[in-house]
């Protein structure tokens, strides 16, 4: 709640700086912001109650993932000044957009109640349509926001009539009073209302998370949205929308098994095929991510799937991993598409000889998506697919692990070019504050590797 | 109330269904921006209806205090959907969602 409210304040200060026009003052007022509720959210640690008649639930499952989304938004927000190098513009409404995109996705690890799982979705997805759109000139710009919003808005009606339903049928939005109805109801079957409505909420919430198949938005619009944003989406709106589905299931299903296990994991598996195949057919860098993400997003599926007390660690391993990893990726790319232009496998062609630190950081962040050992990207895959194993799941833990396989295919492509191809010489413009900050990411990147007890023992 | 209850649910979920499925073709089979966008505002106002009904079927207010939230949340999205519109138009002349073929599927 504290993180909730702390961000709220800090975006509508970052509004009222903006009328100073005095661009350099809103990122040392935002960083610092971003710690102080970073901590906030840390303090509520073993906290274990409801609040306002358990609308919000705040347990540590939820500290922990609102934790790694706003030390992501942290992390994205230390490319900023590197990216809005040559905008004169003071940008404070950007900056303020991102953070109530925040508050709406630390919403969706705390919700207790369908209500606010609607709150933080929407909350989320209009200051997103917006930030898509935030490159005003740009048509793809333009296209990508508009793409967004109208498919956004129409798998958002999906959701509520699946929100609708559930209420029809249980009589509550309350996930606890749903969870005793399931209780009550198992044994002679649940309404065929009641499992339409699942069925309609879990397409509600597969489009946000970009799950096959409904996943054809994301690589327009990540191709079209501005790269700083693209992280954001790809890190931080990614893991809050996995947050929310597994929370969902967590708490309304806990003890639950034989009801919508099969259909998730027949979508992971589809995701995972479709993203890790189509990712190797991309030609640039920034649509490969896309697709990367989208595979990633299957296997956190895999959570959901083999769901025991044990995979929300798995889940949180690996979303700090991949968002770490997808974090310096991107770093990497707003550096390329500067100086080049366009981000075209080509462009990365012999970058490892004048830029040896943001070689490295590519290429160490490409290897843990791929999930070679012993960087913290094997290790997030090792979790969730041993928790799977576990439960049964044999044939989704091969195909998510010929998946990873075939994966290497598309990762390699941007190491191969900057390592092995000879081209002209290019010269990343990167001050050095950037450069201690990407090797800060591929330090974070080897030490969850090496040290994976430091996260995997907390909820 | 006497006359909500003679009506029994299930006419109020298949109507609110079809409103919905209506508003989904709608989505689908259009091209104009602005018809999509109100094809969505149908979708939803089902939804709104169906939870009103089910809240006063239930005896429990909380049904209908989620339409106003849904309403708040709708108004919202119009304001943005309609200033990407704009934006659109701006940039060129037509809001036809055919025009949208700079980024490749």
């Amino acid at each position: 709640m504290n993180s909730i409210i702390s961000l709220s304040v800090l975006g509508v200060l970052v509004l009222f700086l903006g009328i100073l026009k005095k661009k350099t003052w809103l990122l040392p007022l935002i960083l610092p912001g971003l710690l102080i509720s970073l901590v906030m959210t840390v303090l509520h640690w073993n906290m274990n109650r409801g609040l306002f008649h358990n609308m919000i639930i705040i347990d540590n499952t939820g500290v922990a993932f609102s934790a790694v989304l706003i030390f992501s938004t942290f992390l994205i927000f230390m490319l900023a000044a590197q990216y809005y190098r040559k905008v004169i513009r003071p940008l404070d409404d950007i900056y303020a957009i991102m953070i109530f995109a925040l508050v709406g996705a630390v919403l969706m690890c705390y919700f207790g109640n369908l209500i606010m799982l609607f709150i933080g979705i929407e909350t989320l997805s209009i200051a997103l349509y917006v930030l898509a759109g935030s490159h005003k000139e740009a048509i793809t710009s333009n296209e990508a926001t508009l793409k967004y919003f109208l498919l956004g808005s129409f798998l958002s009606g999906f959701l509520l009539f699946g929100i609708a339903l559930l209420y029809g049928s249980s009589g509550s939005f309350d996930l606890y009073t749903i969870h005793a109805y399931v209780v009550s109801h198992i044994q002679q079957g649940l309404p065929p209302m009641f499992k339409a409505g699942l069925f309609l909420l879990i397409i509600g919430l597969s489009f946000k998370i970009a799950i096959a198949p409904f996943h054809f938005w994301a690589p327009d619009v990540y191709e079209g949205t501005p790269t700083l944003l693209t992280a954001f989406m790809a890190s931080v709106v990614k893991i809050a929308s996995v947050v929310a589905m597994y929370r969902f299931f967590s708490i309304t299903f806990f003890g639950i098994h034989g009801v919508w296990e099969m259909t998730v994991a027949i979508l992971a598996g589809i995701t995972i095929i479709i993203g890790n195949v189509t990712g190797i057919y991309q030609p640039n860098l920034k649509r490969m991510l896309a697709y990367s993400s989208i595979s990633h997003s299957g296997y956190m599926m895999l959570a959901m799937v083999a769901f025991s007390g044990y995979t929300a660690t798995a889940l949180l391993f690996y979303a700090v991993a991949y968002s770490v990893a997808t974090i310096s990726a991107f770093a990497i790319l707003i550096l390329v598409r500067e100086a080049k232009g366009n981000d075209y496998f080509g462009s990365f062609n012999n970058l490892a000889k004048h830029n040896r630190i943001e070689a490295f950081t590519l290429a160490v962040a490409m290897l843990s998506l791929t999930g070679i050992p012993p960087l913290a990207g094997f290790m997030g895959k090792y979790f969730l697919f041993s928790a799977a194993i576990e439960q049964g799941w044999l044939w989704l833990v091969i195909i998510a692990i010929a998946g990873s396989a075939v994966s290497v295919g598309y990762y390699f492509k941007p190491i191969i070019a900057m390592y092995f191809r000879e081209d002209q010489e290019t010269v990343l413009q990167a001050g050095p504050s950037y450069k201690a900050h990407i090797l800060f990411l591929t330090l974070l990147t080897i030490l969850l590797g090496f040290l994976p007890f430091l996260l995997s023992g907390l909820i | 109330m006497n006359a909500l209850n003679s009506i029994p649910i299930s006419y109020y979920l298949m109507f609110c269904s079809m409103l919905f499925c209506i508003g989904v073709i709608g989505v689908l089979i259009k091209r104009n921006a602005l018809v999509i966008l109100m094809s969505v505002e149908l979708m939803i106002n089902s939804i709104n209806l169906l939870l009103a009904a089910f809240s006063a079927y239930s005896n429990d207010p909380a049904g209908q205090i989620f339409v106003f939230f849904i309403m708040v949340v709708a108004a919202a999205e119009v304001a943005i959907g309609l200033a990407i519109i704009v934006l659109i138009y701006k940039t060129t002349h037509s809001i036809d969602i055919d025009v949208l073929n700079k980024l490749k599927w």
